[in-house]
């Protein structure tokens, strides 16, 4: 698809963002690869890592062709410093334990569920094909992060109140996924994504639905976080970069 | 032009395996979504099983190989990602040789597997001794397209081929 001048940075921006929640998070997934709790979550989170990245590799590839400069998915993950990422702040947090880890999957998986289901009725057939195909696998992340959120809520004491902190911590990081900035407003203007008005509200429904069942406590909205889809972050995501891009900032050259 | 029918390369193309289920091949697993024959060279239409799944990439490299084995240089490879893979496409016979492989078949996509919150799990039929009461142990293995099971009639750990 081709955009007009005047929209197709804003399409770059926003294929930015989706690629690269799904980078970071694929990547402080991947840090449990040989410390799982258990074999079987070892594997569990290994595989949504995969996922996480095959997702993000196909939005980054389509970002690169909407830029026109001849980058690949791989210049756009490798050559860039920490202001041009635009992942939520939420996902560059380091992984904590496996409560934390698994409360800010469930909030992830959940907003990408409703935002996916969104997407792939999109006009932008190259996205919305990108979007069907992840929604597939979304759903069954999300039966594992809301399982997980349940048995460890309405467990035993102690796994209840690590995860009952990981969600106190994660809130003020939740309101970023609901913003739409002025790149977003002039794709749904454009009609090159579909408006999603009411994404928050299916979001907090599905959240406060789970947490209730887990005998988890509903954190009040109060301060919200802002800034990362403008490229400001905390300083973990330089520590991520760090670790990612050496190899090919070193050898630029290096194939596999 | 090429003197070839489009049957012709997809007899070649099933001596293509999945290389993480190598009783099946490329056709027969629903990945080949269709051969184009452009004046002197050949267009595969692929695409993939799942985002990430490294495999994708070997059964590119694959075909390419096999289809110059027979002779046809001019070969590529086009990812369609629009509709996205399903297990309804793999075949009956695929099904069948998964059995046989030890791995329970996908069945068909039901609405319970569109939800996400259906906790329930599947009744799954051991591959092995074909038991009923069989449990879910994991739902991701050891590859994406994988979950683990065990069979209490056999005592045996299985996998099962998920239904997406």
């Amino acid at each position: 698809m081709v955009f007009s001048p005047e929209i197709q940075n804003d399409v770059f921006e926003y294929l930015l963002r989706l690629g690269d929640d799904r980078l970071v998070l694929g990547h402080r997934l991947s840090e449990w690869c040989g410390h799982g709790p258990i074999l079987e979550e070892d594997i569990a989170i290994s595989n949504l890592a995969l996922d996480c990245v095959g997702q993000a590799i196909q939005f980054l590839k389509l970002a690169g062709e909407v830029e026109g400069k001849g980058r690949s998915e791989d210049d756009i993950a490798y050559f860039r410093d920490v202001t041009e990422y635009r992942n939520l702040m939420m996902l560059e947090l380091p992984k904590g334990d496996f409560g934390f880890t698994i409360a800010r999957q469930f909030f992830f998986d959940v907003y990408s569920f409703h935002l996916m289901g969104s997407l792939q009725e999109s006009n932008y057939e190259e996205l919305a094909a990108i979007a069907a195909k992840s929604l597939k696998e979304i759903r069954y992340h999300l039966r594992h992060s809301s399982q997980w959120v349940l048995r460890l809520g309405d467990g035993t004491e102690e796994s209840h109140q690590r995860i009952q902190d990981a969600v106190d911590d994660l809130w003020m990081y939740t309101g970023e996924m609901f913003e739409v900035d002025d790149v977003m407003q002039r794709l749904i203007d454009a009609k090159t994504i579909p408006p999603m008005p009411s994404l928050k509200t299916r979001w907090k429904e599905m959240v406060v639905d789970i947490l209730n069942q887990a005998t988890l406590q509903i954190p009040t909205d109060t301060y919200m976080v802002s800034g990362s889809r403008q490229g400001r972050h905390t300083e973990h995501l330089g520590f991520i970069l760090a670790d990612m891009q050496f190899l090919p900032r070193a050898y630029p050259d290096a194939k596999w | 032009m090429l003197n070839l029918s489009k049957e012709t390369i997809y007899q070649h193309l099933k001596s293509v395996k999945d290389p993480e289920v190598p009783v099946i091949d490329v056709v027969e697993l629903g990945v080949v979504r269709d051969v184009r024959i452009e004046g002197d060279s050949v267009v595969i239409d692929l695409t993939p099983t799942y985002s990430g799944c490294p495999a994708m990439k070997v059964m590119e490299t694959e075909i390419l190989a096999a289809l110059k084995a027979k002779g046809i240089e001019q070969v590529a490879v086009n990812t369609v990602l629009q509709p996205a893979w399903t297990t309804d496409w793999m075949s009956e016979t695929a099904r069948q040789k998964l059995k046989d492989y030890g791995i329970a078949p996908p069945d068909k996509v039901a609405a319970a597997d569109l939800n996400p919150l259906n906790w329930e799990t599947k009744s799954v039929s051991c591959p092995f001794c074909d038991s009923a009461e069989t449990d879910l142990t994991s739902q991701f293995g050891s590859t994406a397209c994988k979950a683990l099971y065990y069979c209490n009639g056999c005592q045996q750990p299985f996998e099962h081929f998920k239904c997406i």
